[in-house]
């Protein structure tokens, strides 16, 4: 099939970046949407144009790195589908795809589609953990968990860090994924030692990375590749009363 | 020369207990005088520089992604084996390291195999006590399952997603370390060369992909833990940017190479659907359990597998191995498969597949009991292929997925150039020829949490902190090496891209020095990848410059070393007249076509030193003994 595609490009952190156009042809219903792209960055490098510059590495679904709005919707039309994962029959012979990237003040454009996410890395840094050294631990069975909440603290972790919540939010806001990293961690008896302290200092940490509030729009849920519900961000919020809370007693 | 493993003396078991007796110790005061640094973040990289920086080094991190969660590792699936013995079904640390050594068909080495084996009970404790997720049963306790032909259940796991969890463990513990000062990280780093002083490595040279800029970090120590070199084949289960790099590099600087032909190939992967194809989804193996796998017994026949009555179908696995049947091991599963279809039977667009096929299983058990054990393969399958593997048989192909070589490395996971310790997949130690389900994401993490930190501290100790800085001359010479590389790659401005020479390459690796190779194929391979490399250097085109982002820079740069590390792959692979584990010489062979092992003359380690491109390589030996274990004879019939 043939599309017309119009690509954001843009050269660099501190430069204007504009919608370019560009035609796939001859594109197979079996490749994948990044091999797509492979193809138009192999034709423009044959015509010694600069290759659109994209992030991904696994291209399973799982690594997190690949990001990009698609017809407005970040990861594209698939549910629960990364851009790696989507493939080429889910679009017609001559649609017009727009493909951008991220959108979020924490997530400036590096070039193209390319954005920086190390403000995520930031709300971890800040105490995404369990405080545990190397050695020195239990017997992995010494503490039991309930298999509700073990496969709760799994549902949570399961995020994969791409942004696609923040990219669909209209406040820019990462509350879903902070959610899921609390959930996650507060769910299990190591996890909840810390846990007033860690709300705190993470959701402190995501408004001083530039994300901006919650209020309750759950585009996130929507977009997110691997159903990370927003009933974590409940969870968050139970936790962030818990914790002040116990600072009034 | 012959090499030493440096293997302490003593009994098997107390071997590693009686070793960290004897190692130095570094004064806690002095730690943070002491600059490590760590290339790659995976689950080697990122339990290491954690722990590391936990006990006072002062270390810093790379990797080539824009966060350290991001390393391959993250997409292992199936489970990671600990001797726990939970299920009381008869493990134990003995029996995982005889497991494990027989797995690598008596091509590792004892010593370090049996230590991986007592540290794996660790590795759980540690991660539980982490908060990975790991799968529990009502009662609250850990589950288990069995995986990869073992007999006992020890494989814990964290649904599909087994790496991903560990990975994002370790990824925690080492923010905590970044919060904490002792880790600096350096995300969208590539490294490009390893600066070796007075013959000992005292820093790397990076160049920043954001920026472009080549810079250069000088250290007291450097570990590598930079991943798999299945890349070599352009298509394989790896990520896009794994790359041989790193660790070609620094075998250029003389650290030397070990068993790179030792390659798993997994039998189970989405078969490639046209040229456009850049990379291969492995589906797990557990569906081999109800699946059968078959071709039609036609040549060319194009009809729709459903139109084919069963007794025009060939069952090769069954037929060929009665015994294990569909469950032949990895290597045998890969090999007949590439058979039939190299004979024309194969199925799907590109005759490059095999069926496996649950409509017996479906009649037997019925749908909703395949869909509860497979549902979410299936479900993945049908993502990207577009097929319901409910109404038809699945497609599958084998796929390159492992690389049990790697640099070679002593029982302190040093390389023979001091102060370079390698980690994780990158170096050659715990799997011999061919590595058992399960055992990557133990070993990965055995290297980083528990074994160099104490290792590490016995070089360390000995040597003065921050002796050389990255003013030295080895330094500016490293930098230029690397811009001049750089420069030429930009300037060739040829026909033809690099991902052209990927996939040229990835064809005679696969072709030649795959899962079936031969003295033939393997001269054949020797001239086609000199000449492939030559016209590289000449007719390549990398567009952009070296001053911003530029992708096509970073891939030409892997590409290059790729280009001569197959040459190494196939020389090695030419040298060892034997078939054993993942390396099947098809003059080695059994009558029935079981792979033939030579103990008598290809019991050691090949590891190579380079001599110049232009010169062959020079290879040393480490011999292989063994004093706890007999070495028996495979056999899956
Ligand atoms: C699809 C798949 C499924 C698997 N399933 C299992 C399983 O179920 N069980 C099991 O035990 N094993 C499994 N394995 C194997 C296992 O996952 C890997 O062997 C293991 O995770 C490798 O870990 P690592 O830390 O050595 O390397 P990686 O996780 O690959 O990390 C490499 C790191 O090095 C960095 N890097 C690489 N090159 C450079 C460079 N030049 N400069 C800077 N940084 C660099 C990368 O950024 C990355 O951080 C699987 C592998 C695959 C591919
Ligand atoms: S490339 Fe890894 S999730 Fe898409």
């Amino acid at each position: 099939m043939n599309l017309t595609l119009f690509i954001w490009r843009q050269k660099g952190r501190d430069t204007k970046g504009s919608l370019e156009q560009y035609e796939a042809k001859d594109i197979s219903t079996e490749m994948s949407f990044l091999e797509m792209l492979d193809e138009v960055n192999e034709q423009l490098i044959k015509n010694n144009q600069e290759p659109i510059a994209f992030d991904h590495d696994c291209r399973e679904g799982i690594c997190g790195m690949c990001s990009q709005v698609i017809n407005g919707v970040p990861h594209g039309p698939q549910q629960r589908t990364t851009v790696c994962q989507l493939h080429m029959r889910h679009f017609k012979d001559g649609d017009s795809i727009y493909i951008e990237p991220w959108r979020a003040r924490a997530f400036p454009v590096i070039k193209d589609l390319i954005t920086d996410r190390s403000s995520m890395d930031s709300i971890i840094q800040a105490g995404g953990y369990i405080s545990v050294h190397t050695g020195g631990v239990p017997d992995a069975n010494a503490v039991l968990i309930s298999k509700e909440n073990a496969d709760t603290a799994m549902d949570a972790s399961e995020c994969i860090g791409c942004g696609a919540c923040v990219a669909a939010c209209p406040n820019g806001s990462a509350m879903l994924f902070t959610a899921a990293k609390i959930t996650h961690l507060a769910s299990l008896p190591q996890g909840q030692i810390e846990a007033a302290r860690r709300v705190c200092i993470m959701t402190e940490a995501m408004l001083q990375n530039g994300f901006g509030n919650c209020s309750n729009h759950y585009e996130c849920q929507a977009a997110c590749p691997k159903g990370i519900r927003v009933s974590f961000i409940a969870k968050l919020n139970r936790e962030f009363m818990k914790a002040h809370l116990k600072d009034s007693v | 020369m012959l090499l030493d493993g440096k293997c302490p003396s003593g009994p098997l078991s107390e071997k590693w207990e009686r070793h960290r007796q004897n190692l130095k110790l570094v004064n806690p005061a002095n730690k943070r005088k002491y600059t490590i640094l760590v290339v790659g973040t995976g689950l080697a990289g990122a339990s290491a520089a954690a722990t590391l920086g936990e006990l006072g080094y002062n270390v810093e991190a790379f990797c080539y992604q824009d966060s350290p969660r991001r390393g391959h590792s993250i997409a292992a699936q199936g489970g990671i084996n600990a001797a726990k013995n939970y299920p009381n079904d008869g493990d134990s640390i003995f029996r995982l390291f005889y497991d494990t050594i027989k797995g690598g068909d008596f091509r590792a080495r004892e010593a370090n195999v049996y230590r991986l084996a007592m540290l794996s009970n660790n590795i759980i404790d540690q991660c539980v006590a982490q908060g990975v997720p790991f799968a529990r049963d009502y009662a609250g306790y850990l589950d288990n399952r069995s995986f990869g032909g073992a007999q006992v259940s020890r494989t814990f796991y964290a649904r599909g997603q087994t790496g991903q969890q560990l990975l994002l463990g370790a990824y925690a513990a080492l923010m905590r370390q970044v919060k904490a000062g002792t880790v600096r990280l350096h995300p969208r780093s590539e490294m490009l060369d390893v600066v070796i002083i007075d013959g000992e490595a005292k820093g790397i040279t990076v160049r920043d992909m954001v920026t472009g800029h080549v810079g250069s970090y000088a250290g007291d120590a450097v570990c590598l833990c930079t991943g798999g070199y299945a890349n070599v084949f352009y298509l394989s289960t790896n990520a896009m940017g794994s790359n041989v790099t790193a660790a070609y590099r620094a075998y250029k600087k003389g650290a030397f190479f070990a068993n790179p032909c030792y390659t798993q190939i997994h039998p189970t992967c989405i078969p490639v659907s046209g040229e456009h194809q850049s990379k291969l989804t492995l589906m797990s193996e557990s569906l081999r359990n109800d699946g059968r796998v078959w071709v039609p017994k036609m040549n060319g026949d194009k009809r729709t597998p459903n139109e084919i009555p069963h007794a025009e179908r060939d069952y090769f696995l069954e037929r060929k191995y009665p015994g294990f049947g569909n469950l032949a091991p990895r290597d045998i599963a890969s090999r007949s498969a590439k058979e039939v279809c190299d004979e024309g039977r194969g199925t799907g667009s590109s005759g490059f597949g095999v069926y496996l096929d649950f409509e017996d299983a479906i009649k037997r058990l019925g749908e909703s009991v395949i869909r509860e054990r497979y549902g979410n393969l299936f479900e993945m399958y049908d993502r990207i292929t577009g097929e319901d593997a409910y109404k038809q048989p699945m497609r599958i192909y084998p796929a390159p997925h492992y690389t049990m070589g790697g640099l070679w490395v002593d029982y302190n996971l040093q390389s023979n150039v001091p102060g370079l310790f390698v980690l994780g997949e990158a170096n050659f130690s715990d799997h011999g020829a061919n590595r058992l389900g399960a055992s990557a994401l133990m070993q990965g993490l055995a290297d980083g949490y528990f074994v160099i930190p104490y290792t590490i501290a016995g070089y360390l100790a000995q040597a003065v902190p921050g002796r050389v800085t990255a003013a030295h001359p080895a330094f500016i010479k490293s930098i230029e090496d690397v811009n001049s590389l750089t420069k030429k790659l930009l300037s060739i401005n040829g026909k033809k891209t690099v991902n052209d020479f990927h996939r040229e390459l990835g064809r005679i690796m696969w072709e030649h020095v795959g899962m079936a190779r031969s003295e033939e194929g393997l001269k054949r391979a020797l001239k086609l990848i000199p000449e492939l490399r030559s016209e590289f250097w000449q007719n390549v085109k990398v567009p952009g410059s070296s001053e911003n982002l530029n992708q096509e820079l970073e891939k030409a740069g892997r590409v290059a070393d790729f280009l001569e590390f197959g040459e190494l792959m196939a020389r090695d692979a030419l040298n060892r007249e034997e078939s054993c584990g993942g390396h099947f010489r098809v003059e080695h062979q059994m009558p029935d076509g079981e792979a033939k092992r030579d103990d008598k003359n290809y019991c050691y380690v090949a590891a190579w030193e380079f001599k110049g491109l232009n010169y062959e390589p020079d290879m040393h030996k480490e011999p292989l003994t063994f004093e706890n274990v007999a070495l028996a004879v495979r056999s899956y019939k």
